[in-house]
């Protein structure tokens, strides 16, 4: 019932909370699957409802994104967690986001499946003053203000990491790249980052692997084919240069030797790849972020300004990453 | 008319001319541009090179659109094949996932077999479907191609399914004779189906039903067992291919895995010269449509052509082997030829007649 009210004067109203709802705050990074804890209104009023609409299963990088939220997302963080997998459907989503309404949670969370639809159902979460955090991806609306903050990874700034290593350490390499699922954001900003930092006449060819190894390796193949003097391949995801590699080797050459790989992902089958000499750089795309995403959601509760978009932290590895590093991975 | 011409004349006429032209068009003109893009190596034993690399690729389209071409000689359509690969995969990665033996050939044998029996049953669901319930094979077939992704979700729990199973992976990724275990695979798919459609007279009877379903059933032909079987084979092939496609990266994707195959695997069999009318089908065109298929996607690397543009290329070369099959063209051709040659045994006459 309390909690009601909180949504319906709205934010100023709450501010008087923060710094109880802050001290509670503490960035859990580890602990495996934490238990959903979905529905009821119950009595433990001091908790932020968060409704969390994830977009699906897509990928390992999602996976470990849904893991890391659930882990962060708990009652022990001040945080009773509603979540809901779409299925990658945009409808499920539609579904959901309006169950938070009707479920009047504190806070909706969500990443968009795509990026347009979402008027109508953005349009009633602001009727019902919900505050909406955006998590990796972004929406494109009519709605005016149609969110409070955005939390993801900035892909341009990866690819142009990439660029910068491929710069300094492989000045005259002949650049194949191997694009993501054409149109995705993904692809479009690490292409753009990479290709201006290398500058595009190093690139001899580009080729979409859709983000799946087994598309990775048959663009490869062709490639090997294609660009007999490619020596560096620039793959959008760890998953084409797995499948890269494994079309190398196939043609009898070395992988990380005749032709240097760079990955952005840094999944542990990526990572162990570097390790194991195949792999050149990663560059990573973090979805462990949930911690952050919990002090957004805090800030955001209790009405205190935050900034429009914050980018993940990424890092980057060379070969001289260890067995232990890999083995402590996540995902 | 002379002999050759003759001949020359009903080698152009053949169902298979102009997708084999294509065909050789598409190799040619890459190995043309890109020198070495047909010659083939051995390597560790097998053969290796750009060609066998599309003969593996061609595998699963063909798998599939054998079982299409089936389905299709009855006057329906199969539009689950795709979700049935993410489901048998799924199915079959979730075993070995829990099996303790993942290892061990026999472990993968049951687990393959396991993945192509639940294909089969969603096969028999389809059959079931249309001919019991009479349900329009789009829409029978349209039920698991929407709902078969959940079903696969389900069995993945909505995760992406990856284990690791070395006899598994052999299916996708080794080598049999030299050549890549797929290619071996949808060989002798092919050859059992052709043994089992045309050295009995069930291709018959599947055209047969395909002309005219109430003649057939007038004459005597078990429309209905007849039609089953069709549905139940184009399930079973989808399982096996959905387990080719995936044993390389032992990856249950159930959002992605045979996404939009379903549309690969008409195209192959409407490429290789059979009607969606139903009625005559032809198993040896649907090989030389899933080449087409594949090849038309790594030429376009070997071509430098952008990714964006793809599916444009693919349309052209579509279009125009279409083009080239359509029959009221060939007609028209033939009246010309017809007229022309008239024409000009008229004129010969005329010129006889003085003399």
């Amino acid at each position: 019932m309390i909690r009601r009210k909180f949504a319906k004067v709205g934010l100023a109203a709450v501010a008087a909370v923060s710094a109880l709802t802050l001290a509670a705050c503490s960035s859990n990074g580890g602990g495996s699957s934490t238990e959903t804890t979905a529905g009821g209104n119950g009595g433990d009023g001091d908790l932020i409802k968060v409704g969390f609409s994830q977009l699906g299963a897509e990928s390992g990088w999602r996976t470990a994104n849904t893991e890391s939220v659930k882990a962060s997302l708990t009652k022990e963080n001040g945080i009773d967690l509603i979540f809901v997998d779409a299925q990658q459907k945009q409808e499920n989503q539609i579904k959901a986001l309006r169950d938070f309404i009707a479920q009047d949670v504190d806070i909706i969370a969500f990443s968009p499946v795509i990026e347009t639809g979402w008027d109508e159902v953005l349009q009633e979460i602001k009727d019902a003053e919900i505050p909406v955090v955006l998590v990796d991806r972004t929406v494109d609306t009519t709605v005016e203000d149609p969110y409070v903050t955005w939390i993801g990874a900035d892909f341009r700034l990866e690819g142009e990491m990439a660029g910068e290593w491929v710069k300094e350490n492989y000045p005259d390499a002949k650049i194949f790249e191997l694009q993501g699922t054409l149109g995705s954001g993904a692809q479009v900003d690490r292409e753009e980052g990479f290709d201006a930092v290398v500058g595009a006449d190093k690139i001899i060819g580009k080729a979409t692997g859709n983000f799946t190894r087994a598309e990775g390796k048959t663009a490869v193949e062709a490639a090997l084919q294609a660009y007999p003097d490619m020596d560096l391949i620039f793959a959008h995801n760890d998953d084409m240069g797995l499948g890269a590699i494994e079309a190398i080797e196939a043609a009898g050459k070395k992988p990380g030797e005749d032709i240097i790989i760079v990955t952005v992902d840094a999944v542990r089958d990526g990572l162990q790849a570097l390790h194991d000499g195949k792999f050149n750089f990663v560059v990573e795309c973090n979805p462990v972020f949930g911690d952050q995403i919990v002090d957004l959601v805090k800030k955001v509760y209790a009405g205190e300004e935050v900034p429009k978009e914050t980018i993940v932290v990424d890092a980057t590895f060379d070969q001289s990453i260890t067995q232990e590093e890999i083995d402590a991975r996540l995902y | 008319m002379t002999a050759p011409t003759e001949l020359a004349r009903r080698v152009v006429h053949h169902k298979l001319f102009w997708p084999v032209v294509a065909l050789l068009v598409l190799l040619l003109a890459a190995g043309v541009r890109s020198p070495g893009f047909l010659s083939v190596t051995v390597q560790d034993g097998h053969l290796f090179g750009q060609v066998i690399d599309i003969m593996r690729g061609a595998a699963t389209p063909l798998l599939l659109a054998l079982g299409m071409a089936l389905v299709i000689a009855t006057g329906g359509i199969d539009l689950s094949v795709g979700a049935v690969m993410a489901i048998s995969l799924a199915v079959s990665l979730q075993f070995l996932d829990n099996s303790a033996t993942a290892d061990q050939p026999s472990t993968a044998v049951v687990a393959v077999l396991l993945g192509v029996a639940v294909a089969l049953v969603l096969g028999a669901f389809n059959g079931f479907m249309v001919t019991v319930l009479g349900i329009q094979p789009f829409i029978a077939t349209m039920i698991l191609m929407v709902a078969g992704r959940g079903i696969a979700m389900l069995i993945t729990k909505g995760q992406i399914t990856t284990t690791t199973s070395p006899p598994f992976k052999t299916i996708g990724s080794g080598f049999f004779l030299g050549l890549p275990m797929p290619v071996i695979i949808a060989a002798v798919a092919f050859v059992v189906v052709v043994i089992v459609v045309r050295r009995t007279a069930l291709g018959m009877l599947l055209e047969s039903i395909g002309i005219n379903r109430e003649a057939a059933r007038l004459a005597g032909v078990r429309s209905r067992n007849v039609t089953w079987f069709a549905y139940a084979a184009s399930g079973l092939l989808a399982g096996l291919a959905g387990i080719v496609y995936g044993a390389p990266t032992m990856a249950a994707d159930a959002n992605n895995i045979g996404l939009m195959k379903e549309m690969d695997a008409i195209l192959c069999v409407v490429l290789g010269g059979t009607s969606l009318m139903g009625g005559k089908f032809y198993l040896g065109g649907t090989v030389v449509g899933a080449l087409i298929l594949t090849t038309i996607e790594r030429v376009v690397i070997i071509f430098h052509i952008p990714s964006q543009t793809t599916p444009l290329f693919k349309a052209i070369v579509i279009i125009a082997v279409c083009i080239a099959q359509s029959p009221v063209l060939l007609r028209r051709l033939d009246l010309r030829r017809l007229r022309r040659a008239s024409r000009r045994r008229a004129e010969l006459a005329s010129q006889e007649v003085p003399a």
